[in-house]
């Protein structure tokens, strides 16, 4: 079986956001591989052992995501690619990265492929549907569960807490739900071995992509924090007259019941 | 500058969703004096058009058959695309649902354009449409525009003003044949265990727990007040990982980020992680036996004290005035 996951680069989640000249200020940053791709990665290395095959982890990024391809390469993956696309692309979306991985999947013959469901930073949730529409293959998103049996596959997703069953079959893109499986932290021997796994850097030339075709349809033309908010009433006294003081508040002055 | 704007109008559970009415407003604002046509897709919808005029939208087109019973993307693709064939609409609105989220990047990618998601605000400003989004789950906030291809947005429910129901607006609603074909994954089950119809992301109520619940029967108070209130229960991630409820009930930077009216934390400390996903609701009440906890920070009421003493008073009188009311 030949298993793509498409990972991406994050802030860890306990990182405040803070702007420097009205961008995000990346120094001091710890940076991690996005939760949910982690779960992707997982499920690509059970799905390898299960069935065989081999497992390689995608990243559109720069220089700096090496680290976290390294860490799924020490997980179990097998190969990883970096497309860097620094030097080519100054101001990229989601329509972007999914034309990008779409164009270097295209050839690839990918049976399945598993990206997180969005990104704890951009938020859009769009790079997976968006390449697997590209690449005109079914895709599921949201999956807290995944069977598969010869070319045919049975997901569980998750649908606004609700779960449904879905029969569909090979090739196929499914992005992670939280639920999926337990990520593994990568082993001692495991990151000796990463080390030498192969590890393939490429820019848009190599995937004979002109920039003009991966040009941005959308711009952010403002980055802000929300206004902080203010610390507000701590109430005291008797317990009961409290809880009466609370609803009062939240009926007379807040006005939300 | 006026443009044609298309909204999808979402049924769920035999109701339009009010996400679809709140789509339908920012379509207004979006198409600027310009049309704003709603669409219906699924099986024996007719009914639906109405109530989307009534809520703003000047015409609705629906797409009903057999196959669109239940929601695939392969054959609601298929639907809307054929609408957008025939509309050449050069905006788009979605709500920001799960099957939102599904569909939209599918349709923005075969329309070869862009798509702004979970969007919480629409401007017209400097001849631009411009649209404010959450980045790092609500820690910052970007501004975003289209500079190439049509419009298209999906909208974060419980934040754009929907117009007030009209009932003596009137207009056309009529259908649209589409030969439905290949759906290439088939929806077999559905397990539904979502409490009581009321969506986390959609509630404007959320009565939310974290370790302090101590356990699953923990939840039974906060269930009560949620229902008591009408509102969903959430939780932190400690309690999900200390399995006290499912991973679909997490509110936070993984997980859910929700914006409702009334947002009550019992048990929560406020890690960064858990603020993340919920300090943008509008009201927020904490309640902790721990006077320090980081949640009072950004609380706008806090009563220190024992979720298991403050909860079920609070139910009391939450009681009364719905008794009163």
């Amino acid at each position: 079986m030949n298993i793509y996951v498409l990972l991406k680069r994050t802030f860890d989640t306990e990182e405040k956001i803070t702007l420097v000249n009205g961008k995000i200020n990346e120094d001091g940053v710890e940076f991690i591989i996005n939760p949910y791709d982690e779960y992707a990665v997982e499920e690509a290395i059970q799905v390898r052992d299960a069935q065989g095959g081999e497992v390689t982890v995608v990243t559109v990024a720069n220089e700096f995501a090496e680290k976290q391809l390294r860490t799924a390469l020490a997980m179990g993956a097998d190969k990883a690619v970096l497309i860097n696309i620094e030097e080519d692309v100054a101001y990229g979306d989601p329509f972007t990265t999914a034309k990008i991985i779409s164009e270097y999947l295209k050839d690839k013959d990918a049976d399945l492929i598993i990206a997180g469901n969005v990104a704890i930073d951009g938020g859009s949730g769009q790079v997976g549907p968006r390449v697997a529409e590209l690449l005109n293959i079914p895709y599921i998103t949201t999956i807290t569960q995944l069977k598969i049996d010869g070319i045919n596959v049975s997901v569980t997703r998750d649908v606004e807490g609700d779960a449904e069953i879905i029969e569909t079959s090979l090739p196929l893109l499914v992005t992670a739900q939280q639920g999926l499986n337990e990520p593994r932290y990568p082993s001692l021997p495991g990151i000796m071995k990463a080390r030498k796994k192969p590890f393939e850097e490429l820019e848009l030339d190599d995937l004979d992509i002109e920039e003009a075709d991966v040009a941005a349809k959308t711009k952010t033309i403002e980055i802000f924090l929300p206004s902080k908010k203010e610390a507000g009433k701590v109430l005291s006294g008797d317990m009961s007259e409290q809880v009466k003081e609370l609803v009062q508040l939240l009926r007379a002055e807040a006005k939300v019941i | 500058m006026a443009r044609k704007v298309l909204v999808l109008g979402e049924v769920r559970d035999g109701f339009l969703r009010n996400v679809s009415f709140e789509a339908i407003g920012a379509a207004i604002l979006a198409a600027d004096g310009g049309e704003v046509v709603g669409v219906i897709v699924g099986e024996s919808i007719q009914s639906f058009g109405d109530e989307l005029i009534q809520y703003g939208a000047d015409r609705v087109v629906t797409v009903e058959d057999a196959k669109l019973g239940q929601y695939t993307s392969d054959g609601y693709a298929q639907a809307i695309l054929a609408v957008i064939d025939a509309e050449k609409p050069e905006g788009i609105i979605f709500g920001h649902t799960a099957l939102g989220k599904d569909l939209a990047p599918r349709i923005a990618g075969k329309l070869n354009s862009g798509l702004i998601s979970d969007v919480t605000s629409i401007e017209e400003a400097g001849g631009n449409l411009v649209f404010t989004r959450p980045i790092y789950s609500g820690k910052a906030f970007e501004k975003k525009i289209v500079t190439d291809g049509v419009i298209f947005a999906t909208i974060r429910p419980n934040n754009i003003e929907p117009l007030r129901k009209d009932e003596s607006r009137t207009g056309a609603v009529s259908s649209l044949r589409v030969e439905i074909k290949d759906l290439r994954a088939i929806i077999k089950d559905v397990i539904r265990k979502a409490t009581d119809g009321v969506d986390l992301s959609e509630a404007k109520v959320v009565i939310a727990g974290g370790r302090g619940v101590k356990s699953e029967e923990g939840f039974k108070p906060l269930k009560e007040l949620a229902q008591v209130l009408g509102g969903a229960v959430g939780a932190s991630r400690g309690a999900c990982d200390a399995n006290y409820c499912e991973y679909s009930l997490q509110i936070g930077q993984t997980g859910k980020v929700v914006t409702p009216d009334l947002y009550i934390a019992c048990g929560i400390s406020g890690a960064i992680q858990h603020l993340a996903g919920m300090s943008n609701s509008k009201v927020i009440v904490a309640i902790n036996k721990d006077p320090e906890a980081n949640i009072f920070k950004i609380a706008d009421y806090g009563i220190v004290g024992d979720l298991f003493e403050v909860v079920p008073l609070l139910i009391e009188e939450c009681k009364k005035l719905k008794i009163n009311a």
